[in-house]
């Protein structure tokens, strides 16, 4: 196995080992007086987790050359939408007891059910769109702008954990600033970029 | 440059099992710390069995009318799913943190428009005949509780003040100790933690100074050792760990009406039919439950309470 598969199965794995503890937990009766609660709530972080992970890989490689990680993008991303599912079913069919017109009750009278729901919908064609297949289909340069959406994402993401705190706002705040940190890095290179009269942004590489 | 020697030069089994040793370790160990961040944020329960907890109320009245007809929620449960912002904004982290709660001395005093104002010893409170009483109780985060509180009414103290004809509300205050109250900083809401009620409300036979649960005294979590219970309102309204109260002619300010007015008024009654802005009280999820199930009006006390906002329009008083 080569480092970049290597590296891979590991960002994988340890992505998916919150979920394993979390199944574990919940079989054995250890997420505390308000199982659904905690569970929901660990899946939205989760969600969030793995999408700011996506879009770390861009600055990682810029400062440092890490190019190595562009291998494991695709995959971040697509389990950034796998908890984003889990948490959507989780709250359909325990919150709303998988009644859909409640559910597009609620997407129509809350505020942050309904950029909750912006932020899967807009992630929808980008996990359907990540197969070589689909790369090759829309080509290059069609993709990356399609996929530049995962920036709209993030921000719909910490929006809607924003909205839903009561006071505290300690973990959305921290999100936020992660958010920031990365699009301050990629606008700073924006800048170096333009002065120095290149064209922004990486050689294109779908993976 | 010397040409290594043959003998020197690692043969490729080896140099392959070696890096497949420091790539199982990395992975090991990247897995553990993953582990352990994911435990971090999952605090486990303070495990308290009623059977161990410190017994001290003997023999407890029961009456009937103030039973509700459900099946208590457990101990343990009720012991480690807590809102107390002073301590932490984390539900399953307040029944750790609040055990720095400093009990013992405690008085409680009250004032202000009454006859009679003074200052209580914990003891003087727990002279007042203690009864047990099962109310449901319901949070304005939409999840209730069935809870076998002790205590005694508050119309019984408010009785031995004599209020004055002017008095018409009644304030009370939280203990507030920044050096044990860690979370007080960054919770979001301003301290002490102030909650009031109308004086007809706080006269109401249903309205309890609770001084313990299970039979047992008041755990520090939920509000030791003594608390406000009133059934049929949110339970934010059901002020913890009370250091003073007083009684006044003007409504008095509360703590999450200051933080949020729009979200949160002063009488703050359970009633489905009006929405928190952010989402609906329609339904709750009964701890212990997998699936939501309605919310009554008043909270299930309606035949109770009703009468206390004849006339009064609950969408404006929220």
């Amino acid at each position: 196995m080569d480092n970049a598969r290597f590296l891979k199965l590991i960002l994988g794995v340890n992505a998916l080992i919150p979920l394993g503890l979390l199944l574990f937990d919940a079989a054995t009766g250890r997420l505390g007086a308000n199982p659904i609660e905690y569970f929901l709530r660990a899946t939205g972080v989760m969600t969030l987790v793995m999408l700011l992970a996506t879009l770390t890989v861009t600055p990682l490689r810029k400062l440092f050359g890490w190019n190595i990680l562009i291998k494991s993008r695709r995959m971040l991303g697509l389990l950034a939408f796998f908890y984003c599912s889990t948490h959507l079913v989780t709250y359909s069919i325990f919150d709303k007891s998988g009644n859909l017109t409640a559910i597009v009750g609620d997407v129509a009278q809350r505020p942050f059910i309904a950029v909750g729901m912006a932020a899967f919908l807009v992630m929808l064609p980008l996990a359907v769109t990540s197969t070589n297949g689909a790369i090759k289909k829309l080509g290059g340069k069609n993709w990356q702008r399609l996929h530049r959406l995962s920036y709209l994402v993030a921000i719909l993401g910490v929006v809607h954990f924003w909205m839903i705190v009561k006071s505290d706002l300690y973990y959305p705040a921290l999100f936020a600033a992660g958010l920031a940190l990365l699009f301050g890095i990629r606008l700073f290179y924006r800048q170096t970029a333009k002065k120095e009269g290149q064209k922004p942004g990486l050689a294109f590489r779908p993976d | 440059m010397r040409t290594p020697d043959r003998k020197e030069i690692t043969p490729e089994p080896l140099y392959l099992n070696r890096r497949n040793f420091i790539r199982a370790g990395v992975f090991a160990g990247s897995a553990a710390v993953t582990g352990l961040m994911y435990r971090a944020y999952r605090p486990d329960s303070i495990a308290v069995a009623p059977e161990e907890a410190p017994q001290s109320f003997g023999e407890l009245t029961k009456r009937s009318e103030f039973q509700a007809n459900e099946t208590p929620n457990s101990f343990e449960d009720i012991t480690n799913y807590n809102n107390f912002y002073e301590f932490s904004t984390s539900k399953t982290a307040v029944a750790r943190e609040a055990q720095a709660l400093k009990t013992d001395p405690w008085s409680v005093e009250v004032g202000g428009l009454v006859e009679l104002p003074r200052t209580y010893s914990l003891q003087e409170l727990l002279n007042f005949p203690q009864e047990e009483r099962i109310y449901r109780f319901r949070c304005v985060e939409a999840w209730s509780m069935v809870i076998p509180w002790v205590g005694f009414p508050l119309a019984a103290l408010l009785d031995q003040m004599r209020p004055t004809a002017e008095a018409k509300y009644v304030a009370f205050e939280t203990a507030y100790d920044r050096s044990v109250m860690q979370s007080s900083f960054s919770a979001g809401i301003d301290f002490p933690y102030v909650e009031g009620l109308r004086i007809d409300e706080a006269l109401h036979p249903l309205t309890l100074l609770a001084t313990g649960l299970y039979g047992r005294p008041m755990p520090k979590q939920n509000g030791a050792p003594i608390r406000l219970v009133v059934p049929w309102k949110y339970g934010f309204k059901s002020i913890k760990s009370i250091v003073r109260i007083t009684l006044t002619d003007k409504e008095p300010p509360t703590t999450w009406n200051i933080a949020a007015p729009r979200e949160y008024g002063f009488y703050s009654n359970v009633n489905p039919n009006v929405d928190h802005p952010r989402w609906s009280q329609k339904r709750e999820r009964r701890i212990g439950e997998i699936t939501m199930r309605e919310t009554l009006m008043f909270n299930g006390y309606e035949k109770e309470v009703a009468d206390l906002y004849r006339g009064m329009d609950l969408e404006k008083f929220y």
